[in-house]
């Protein structure tokens, strides 16, 4: 099965690096991704980059942003492509595939961030010379949580995918619930009073950074279980077929 | 007992359709059942070509997703290899091929990456999976293009590239959705040839579903005729021809006048006569004798210059089969 669900992800990654026509075009839009996340942020942060986990947590929704647009592919765009069917008359088991479609998404997202946090660190001690490597934690915490998330996104947009009659619907649908989950976040800052906003800061900032990492990667890891099975649920053959 | 590849037993296959509540009679609105596939009986023996005709709509599709196990029975079960569709539906798809209704290629990838893709599938080592997409490409004249993306290319080299696809794991059963699609004549007569061949050879069952009737004729050993999910006919085209097809005759000369018609037309044995340019068109009836009506054409005065008999084509006796069933609503 594990050779199976490689077989999926490798043609889904070729195809998302020449889904422009070329392979050139393709690394050339990973690239830019990279360099925004890699050059971009931290040289505006400068070594605050290396030393604070906010920078980095920071920066963990591009690739999230990346992997929800190849997700929304995943099954509407064989659907509306018509290579569905004959990938289901495959021998393929219904979990190769769900599952090797997932991997190729997370897989890009994870290779977007751990090449941007690399390229960060190498930008910030190009600009600022001794600054040194991440603390371990915050780098793997960053690591896990990007690792966590993209499982999260790729899950939802599964199961948006599998509903949706064609790429543009799942894509719409999918940036639906990304602004609504970003909504919160965007205006609390302009409906919240002063006194409320001063005591949320003091909360936060008496909290350990590490425990708030782990916390966050454990309502992560719940969720993610939670989005597998379902997606495992919705996955039918027959079903996609009728679909 | 014969060793069946396929094997069904009253196949049948329902599908609720939503139709919009308008009249307010709960038998009128809501869901309506639909069968596509109706009470189907096949028996298809290993190493033929299998013909299943019909037209548009009339269930074929639906009978090979069954076969696949890509949908389940509603009533009736179907053995592929003598397995179970319902239940061992993965082993069933690991020894088949399939080109479907469309061709299901990946576009932006090469068509040696779509063959590679699915060789990976198939649990091919790579050297076999190089070795077979060279042999492969080098047979469907494809092989110079092999590192071309095939979005952009023909219908035609689509199709053939999904023959090969089909056929890449060597698999002992192939379903072929209209596999001359988009072919030119002499790329569909090759096809034609190297299906034939695989059959007879390599003991590979095919079975294919086909608006080209001259095609089917050409290379099927056996047909079965589908309409509105019911079979109308099954069994060799030539068992089919000498079970329901008359016999043709053309009549060449002058002087065929209207009481002459007449009399023919009287005769048991001929079911039509019709005037055509210069020449008479006759259909007679199984095992007519042609010398009778050509001696009375010629006691009524008319010039005889040529007479040609023929049997009914398959064409002829699918559009017979097919026009003489009354269409359900």
């Amino acid at each position: 099965m594990l050779f199976d669900i490689w077989t999926v992800a490798r043609k889904d990654l070729k195809e998302i690096f020449i889904q422009r026509g070329s392979l050139r075009s393709g690394i050339a839009n990973v690239l830019i991704v990279i360099a925004i996340s890699g050059i971009l942020f931290p040289l505006q942060w400068g070594v605050e980059w290396i030393n604070s986990p906010v920078g980095l947590i920071s920066i963990l929704w591009l690739p999230l942003f990346m992997s929800m647009g190849l997700v929304a592919d995943a099954f509407a765009g064989e659907r509306e492509r018509h290579t569905l069917e004959t990938l289901l008359a495959s021998r393929l088991s219904d979990s190769s595939i769900l599952y090797g479609k997932m991997l190729a998404s997370i897989l890009y997202g994870f290779g977007i961030t751990l090449a941007g946090l690399l390229l960060g660190a190498v930008t910030v001690n190009l600009s600022h010379p001794g600054a040194g490597f991440y603390p371990v934690p915050y780098f793997l915490g960053a690591l896990g949580l990007s690792l966590l998330g993209l499982v999260l996104i790729t899950g939802l947009g599964v199961l948006i995918s599998l509903r949706a009659s064609n790429v543009r619907q799942a894509y719409q649908r999918m940036s639906l619930g990304f602004i609504v989950l970003w909504l919160p976040i965007i205006i609390a800052p302009k409906i919240l009073s002063d006194a409320t906003k001063l005591q949320i800061s003091q909360q936060l900032a008496a909290i350990n950074e590490m425990q708030a990492i782990i916390a966050a990667a454990a309502v992560l890891l719940v969720l993610d279980l939670g989005l597998i099975f379902m997606a495992n649920v919705r996955f039918r053959r027959s079903q996609l077929i009728l679909d | 007992m014969k060793d069946w590849i396929i094997n069904t037993d009253n196949l049948t296959r329902d599908f609720n359709t939503a139709r919009p509540r308008t009249t307010g009679n709960p038998s009128e609105d809501g869901p309506k059942i639909i069968r596509a596939v109706d009470n189907l009986n096949l028996r298809i023996p290993q190493g033929i070509v299998f013909g299943f005709l019909g037209p548009n709509g009339s269930g074929k599709t639906t009978t090979i997703r069954l076969l696949l196990g890509l949908l389940e029975p509603t009533q009736g079960k179907a053995e592929v290899f003598g397995l179970d569709t319902r239940t061992q539906a993965g082993e069933i798809r690991k020894r088949t091929g399939a080109l479907l209704e469309h061709t299901g290629l990946y576009e932006r990838l090469s068509a040696e990456d779509n063959l590679e893709f699915y060789g990976r599938v198939a649990h091919m080592t790579g050297t076999d999976r190089h070795a077979r997409i060279k042999e492969l490409l080098v047979h469907m004249g494809l092989w110079e293009r092999r590192h071309e993306t095939v979005g952009p290319w023909s219908r035609g080299m689509k199709q053939k590239l999904a023959i090969a696809r089909a056929m890449m794991h060597n698999p002992q059963l192939i379903f072929l959705d209209e596999p001359t699609a988009g072919l030119d004549p002499i790329a569909a007569a090759a096809l034609r040839e190297d299906l034939s061949r695989l059959a007879s050879s390599s003991q590979v069952t095919i079975f294919l579903t086909t608006h080209n009737l001259v095609d089917a004729e050409k290379l099927c050993e056996q047909v079965a005729v589908i309409r509105s999910g019911k079979m109308l006919a099954a069994g060799k085209p030539e068992e089919l021809r000498a079970r329901n097809g008359n016999i043709q005759a053309e009549i060449f000369g002058t002087a065929f006048t209207p009481e002459l018609l007449a009399q023919v037309r009287s005769r048991p044995e001929v079911a039509e006569i019709r005037p055509e340019n210069n020449h008479l068109v006759l259909q007679l009836t199984a095992g007519a004798d042609m010398s009778p009506i050509v001696t009375q054409l010629i006691q009524g005065g008319a010039q005889i210059e040529e007479v040609r008999k023929s049997k009914a084509s398959l064409e002829d006796i699918f559009m017979e089969l097919v026009e003489d069933q009354p269409k359900e609503a």
